[in-house]
């Protein structure tokens, strides 16, 4: 079957020819429109239509947008803050990216539209360090909104007010965790706060209610009140409503960023199709969907789905539809939408060894069982490849996987231990057999 | 601390952007680590007086932040990443070119006093791999070919100063 055509709505003016990152080219195509729709309306109302809108955020978890700004302390009396985690570094994830530095402003709109929806009054954008240019981007993106009214005081004549301000990090991938995130803007240690009693929503930012949102959700904002949040709930499938931005990277043909509606294009569709199969002479191995932490797929497996009606049905890797829930049921996730793709070159070992040393460099050390276990996970597969391999190293790796998850604060343990407990699974022969296994001297160095 | 009144001037209109001074410890690292080039035990305490917090406050940020360093490094910074996506097309044989290009070793300053090169974690950049970053630039799909290139317009420039 032909793949679909993509529908950008996010990604319209991505790589457009003579499109630019500035406030003109995108009052010329019809921009901050909807801001001023947003301010004749009454923010309980844009929070209606973003919560019949079905949108789930981008970030990774997949949480409802609406429930998340429902669950606001609005009565404290305290400022609300909103944070938009622009922190992209989930491996695998580049979306976010072309977003702040081609088209500014359409970000810049969705937080003023999400801003007044919330009665926030002050909006910082974590950035990554990593990103400089994009931080200055967004910086002059912002003068040029605040100059022509669209932010800062009096927002287009009204009496509300909301400063947006660029916050750059530093490198740290906990960081993109929204309690570490709201450590790090308070100028600390980005160590995860535990929930209870820290939810952002009422003890956020400076103790006060605070959301936290994905740049290319608040993106989907503007979009919500363009074509009204019923209608938007139309796009993808249900629960898993609008389009999302896939990131393909790693051993297909073609990688590269591309826009569905949810669920409207299955994993088979994407690399085959889209992204132009493997390599030559290269089959498929296994595939990654949702960003390094999200639990592998491995080419040849099925999966026995139970559908609403009670009957049930089977899919092979090829046949699951990149949305949330399907994804959920075979036991991964689509997170932040990074889909890492390895083929018969790759020695699982080594990959899974590029993995934990990704993990153990970013564990933030505050809770016992997640730094030790991703260190000792590290030096496991380490030892496996440099030195000397055991048999029943799997097991080893997969008690002290299964010691993390579930026993940290934050959900870095689940992060770091689903890889290594699902390259166990699903390729636990490739563990046990590492020591006499024939070396593939073409294949690129992982470790 | 001897900073230039650029960053002086840019301290000051930083630290209002937060309702409590304490948040704008990480932007006053990045930009005394932009102006000299490193952060000493001096711009800690500076830092630290001009935030009204402890040293420790600030230290113990430092030392936690990759991006963060206490002492100085090559006059070009050239980060490779490291992480999965970029490793699958060859990012360790690229940072290899880089090291024998400049003679050095990954976390170390060049003999030359030139370059540091670095392997970093995931520069999100995964559809372009591999990726480097040489001092506030990305470069795409950066092969053992591409690598010796930039290696060599680094050498240029060095000798153009």
């Amino acid at each position: 079957m032909a793949a679909p055509s993509q529908r950008r709505i996010i990604f319209k003016h991505i790589d457009e020819p003579g499109y630019t990152n500035d406030l003109a080219c995108y009052v010329r195509n019809g921009g901050y429109e909807m801001l001023k729709k947003a301010v004749a309306m009454q923010p309980a109302a844009i929070i209606d239509e973003v919560k019949k809108s079905g949108l789930r955020g981008r970030g990774g978890a997949g949480f409802p947008c609406g429930v998340k700004w429902g669950l606001v302390d609005r009565k404290s009396g305290k400022p609300i803050y909103l944070v938009v985690n622009a922190d992209e570094s989930e491996p695998g994830t580049f979306k976010d990216r072309y977003i702040m530095h081609q088209d500014p402003h359409q970000l810049i709109e969705g937080i003023m539209i999400s801003a007044w929806a919330n009665n926030v009054k002050q909006a910082y954008i974590y950035i990554r360090g990593e990103m400089p240019h994009g931080a200055r981007i967004l910086e002059k993106a912002i003068a040029e909104a605040r100059a022509a009214n669209f932010a800062g005081p009096n927002i287009l004549g009204t009496n509300y007010s909301c400063e947006i301000y660029v916050h750059r990090g530093a490198g740290a991938y906990i960081c993109g965790e929204e309690t570490g995130l709201i450590e790090s803007l308070e100028g600390k240690r980005p160590y995860p706060r535990i929930k209870p009693p820290y939810f952002p929503a009422v003890l956020g930012l400076y103790q006060c209610p605070t959301i936290v949102n994905n740049v290319e959700t608040l993106c989907h904002v503007k979009h919500i009140l363009e074509m009204g949040g019923d209608t938007y709930a139309k796009i993808g499938t249900p629960n898993n409503t609008g389009t999302r931005i896939l990131c393909v990277s790693g051993h297909v043909q073609k990688p590269g960023y591309f826009e569905y509606e949810v669920g409207g294009i299955t994993l088979g569709q994407l690399l085959n199709e889209v992204c132009g199969g493997p390599l030559p002479g290269r089959k498929f191995k296994a595939v990654i969907p949702g960003g390094s932490s999200a639990k592998i797929l491995k080419f040849g497996e099925t999966f026995t789905l139970k559908n609403k009606d009670g009957s049930s049905r089977t899919l092979a890797v090829e046949d699951i539809p990149m949305d949330f829930d399907t994804l959920a049921a075979c036991g991964t996730m689509g997170g932040s939408g990074g889909v890492i793709v390895m083929d018969d070159s790759v020695n699982m070992v080594e990959a899974l060894a590029n993995i934990n040393a990704f993990y153990a460099h970013e564990s933030c050390g505050q809770c016992t069982p997640c730094r030790e276990g991703s260190l000792w996970m590290k030096k496991i597969t380490n030892r496996m490849v440099h030195e000397t391999a055991r048999p029943d190293d799997g097991v080893l790796l997969k008690s002290v996987a299964d010691q993390i998850a579930g026993r940290t604060i934050c959900a870095f343990g689940e992060a770091c231990s689903w890889p290594t407990q699902s390259f166990i699974a699903k390729f636990g022969d490739e563990f046990k057999g590492y020591a006499d296994a024939k070396k593939n001297e073409e294949a690129a160095p992982l470790v | 601390m001897n900073l230039k009144p650029e960053t002086l001037k840019r301290i000051d209109e930083v630290i209002p952007h937060y309702p409590v001074k304490r948040s704008a410890v990480l932007p006053l690292l990045h930009l005394i680590q932009e102006d000299a080039g490193y952060i000493s035990k001096d711009a800690i305490e500076w830092i630290a007086a001009k935030l009204e917090l402890q040293p420790i406050n600030v230290y113990e940020v430092v030392t936690f932040y990759p991006m963060f360093r206490q002492q100085p490094i090559g006059r070009r910074h050239v980060k490779v990443c490291r992480t999965l996506s970029c490793a699958l097309l060859g990012g360790y044989k690229t940072c290899e070119t880089f090291e024998k290009e400049f003679k050095t070793h990954r976390g170390e300053i060049s003999p030359d006093g030139e370059v540091t090169i670095e392997f970093v974690e995931c520069l999100a950049s995964c559809g372009t791999a591999p990726v480097v970053m040489i001092d506030d630039d990305l470069h795409e799909k950066v092969d053992v070919a591409k690598a010796k290139a930039l290696s060599d317009q680094i050498k240029a420039e060095a000798k153009k100063r």
